[in-house]
């Protein structure tokens, strides 16, 4: 087998006295699209903090494309090759739509802390988003500062900002959260085409959504994981049954 | 899902189109700055202008930190004057032709900037704040220690027409000094007006918003910040060096604390949220400035009440309050607020006159010798230690405060009116 996109193995986190994570062990496959689902407060959200660098684990070592990069800053994270999204809105507020995602895009275009080259002048990092801006559905709110726009708005540009470098591996909190149903619908196409051929790993209540897209699930209580597999394994699997999913799938039915 | 039309999108400038417009503003400023001395020709009016282009670059250099990078600093005069007293050096070493000079107050601004920078960056907020407060004071306790690099309290004076001959020129004459300090305010405004359309520029705006997001697309904000820092060191330093060639002093009022509170209070009344807001603090600050002190001892009160009414009600600054208009301007129905906008500045200049009226002859009564018992005041002559003065001008403060208060719902119904079809048109 080749290197996993990301690897967690005895990964622990606690805030305080607090055990959050407790032994978490993952492993992603690159080009995998893989769910972590659970219920509220299992730690789906410090699971994405602890490996994106937001968070340091308390013990236990994170792999990505076979590098430990646990307790690395989130910037030095991003620039190997990982981008995620948050599950409360995290953009610039006060930048418009457009500058949000040229922001994003800076760094994986090679830009970095230049300061003798013009972004007006660099055509193709244009280019490129206003492309995303299209695919997002937001072209028509270019100018507008991203803090004024509504929510499900702010959502899609969540998601943009996330997508627009290229990254390999890409990790999603709740993106469909608070949308509609035919909001809910575009976000995934849009997700199943920018991910195409990428890592993917998100965090998703909504199980049609996850049965639709993953790959594989793994199924997060009370900070740890009481199963890794396919959906129909997961759907099948007692434990999984009567810790969480029975509930969360009859609501789905 | 539920997205505004696309229609609105605003059509992408052809390349020269939008350079054109881009370079509009700086042409005309060139030609203003070239233009200026011809037609304010008294010396009185040149030194007010050369203090004002100095205050331009310091505003401006100020809001890359507040406006652009979200840093609030209390010790920025510190890059300031450190560039101007090395300047002064530099300048009585007789080696160096006067138009350079700028750039080593600027390097020397820089290098503080990068010493200073590297361990107060880290973090903005309180902890930015409170250590360049910190640094600010201890360089100004240092400048009274350090007699040979600061002078002690004598300051360090120059002489900037003993300096090389630059093709020809000394320097001897005040127009001249105007033109070099206008050429290196326009470098300077440009040069900083380019850094924030750098990536760098870019990313500074961005971590002002949301430094953690920034951090999870590839930029650490401490770096970010960083170059904000030094690029901000570098072009203060630069103001300092043209107030050694300006004045041809430099004491320890360029870089105490008192200066550093003073620019924070121009670049805030010009507003912070746009490029030309310090430009505009800065000429309104010098003019204000130059003219209320000729006038009267209280002009610094005067200015911390406007500081204050700014703080309160107007926090995007001068700038701000025009660039709220913009929507209004855009529908054409700027002419409904003509007539209230008209009536309210009626009350609130009479009310303000009124008020300063009321505040000189208090001054006037606790700090007049004993037995003079009158004084001047817009050409009239006034008994202080009478009632009627007091009562007319306390009377008609308070009258114009009430009627501000009646025709306030007239001016915001009037705005509402004129803001009305405002949808979809919140572009900057
Ligand atoms: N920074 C933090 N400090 C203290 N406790 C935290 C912190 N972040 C999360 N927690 C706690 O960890 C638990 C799991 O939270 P979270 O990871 O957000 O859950 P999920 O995303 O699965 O709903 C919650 O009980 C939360 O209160
Ligand atoms: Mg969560």
């Amino acid at each position: 087998m080749s290197i996993p996109a990301v690897e967690l193995t005895g990964v622990h986190k606690s805030f305080g006295k607090a055990k959050i994570i407790c032994g978490v062990d993952l492993s992603v496959a690159p080009g995998e699209r893989h769910a972590i689902i659970g219920p509220n407060g299992a730690g789906k959200s410090t699971l994405f903090n602890l490996i994106t660098g937001r968070f340091a684990p308390t013990q236990g070592t994170i792999r990505l494309h076979g590098e430990e990069i646990q307790g690395r800053p989130p910037y030095e994270i991003n620039r190997r090759g990982l981008s995620r999204s948050f599950q409360i809105t995290n953009i610039f507020p006060q930048l418009s739509v457009f500058e949000n995602v040229r922001c994003a895009l800076l760094w994986p275009m090679g830009l970095r802390y230049s300061f003798w080259h013009l972004v007006s002048g660099q055509s193709e990092l244009n280019a490129r988003a206003d492309d995303i801006l299209e695919r997002i559905n937001l072209a028509g709110r270019r100018n507008v500062p991203a803090g004024l726009l509504a929510y499900a708005e702010q959502r899609a540009l969540e998601i943009g900002i996330t997508i627009a470098g290229g990254a390999e591996v890409i990790m999603l909190d709740e993106p469909t959260a608070g949308m509609s149903h035919s909001e809910t619908d575009a976000i995934v196409a849009l997700i199943r085409q920018v991910t195409e051929g990428k890592t993917l790993i998100m965090v998703e209540h909504d199980m049609g959504v996850v049965f639709n897209l993953a790959d594989r699930i793994s199924v997060l209580v009370y900070g740890q994981i009481v199963a890794s597999d396919t959906p129909e394994a997961v759907r099948a699997n007692a434990k999984v049954q009567e810790a969480y999913l029975g509930a969360a799938l009859e609501a789905a039915e | 899902m539920t997205i505004a039309p696309t229609s609105d999108r605003q059509p992408q400038d052809t390349l020269t189109g939008s350079q054109w417009r881009a370079a509009l503003p700086w042409l005309i400023a060139f030609a203003l700055l070239l233009a200026l001395p011809f037609v304010f020709r008294s010396s009185s009016a040149i030194t007010v202008m050369n203090q004002m282009a100095i205050t331009v670059i310091f505003a401006l250099s100020y809001n890359m930190l507040l406006g652009q990078g979200g840093m609030l600093s209390f010790g920025h005069a510190v890059y300031m004057g450190l560039g101007g007293f090395f300047a002064v050096h530099v300048m009585n070493t007789l080696l160096v032709p006067l138009p350079l000079l700028p750039l080593f107050g600027g390097l020397f601004g820089l290098i503080f900037a990068i010493i200073v920078g590297a361990f107060s960056t880290r973090r903005a907020g309180t902890v930015f704040a409170m250590i360049s407060l910190g640094v600010g004071e201890l360089v100004a306790a240092s400048s009274i220690i350090i007699v040979s690099f600061f002078g002690g309290e004598a300051g360090v004076k120059g002489d900037r027409t003993e300096a090389p001959a630059f093709l020809g020129i000394n320097f001897a004459s005040q127009t001249q000094v105007y033109y070099l300090i206008a050429a290196w305010m326009f470098l300077s405004a440009l040069a900083m007006y380019l850094f924030t359309r750098t990536p760098a520029g870019r990313m500074a705006n961005a971590v002002r918003d949301n430094e953690e997001r920034a951090e999870f697309l590839g930029y650490s904000q401490r770096t970010v910040r960083f170059m904000s820092f030094c690029a901000a060191g570098f072009f203060a330093g630069i103001a300092g060096a043209l107030i050694a060639i300006n004045f041809e002093i430099l004491t320890e009022e360029n870089l105490n604390l008192t200066s550093s509170g003073v620019i924070l209070l121009v670049t805030f009344l010009g507003g912070v949220g746009f490029f030309i807001g310090p430009i505009v603090g800065a000429v309104a600050f010098t003019l204000l400035q130059s003219v209320l002190s000729l006038q009267t001892d209280l002009w610094q009160l005067y200015v911390g009440l406007l500081f204050l009414l700014a703080v309160m009600f107007f926090p995007g600054g001068l700038t701000g309050v025009l660039a709220m208009h913009g929507p209004a301007w855009r529908h054409g129905k700027l002419g409904l607020l003509t007539v209230p906008y008209l009536k309210l500045t009626a009350v609130v200049v009479t009310g303000i006159l009124a008020a300063a009226c009321f505040l000189e002859i208090l001054f006037h009564v606790r700090h007049a010798s004993v037995g003079e018992n009158t004084m001047r005041l817009f050409k009239l002559t006034i008994d202080t230690h009478a009632v009627w003065p007091w009562l007319a001008t306390g009377g008609v403060a308070l009258i114009c405060l009430a009627l501000a208060n009646r025709l306030a719902p007239d001016v915001k119904a009037a705005w509402d009116a004129a803001n009305l079809p405002a949808k979809g048109s919140a572009r900057r």
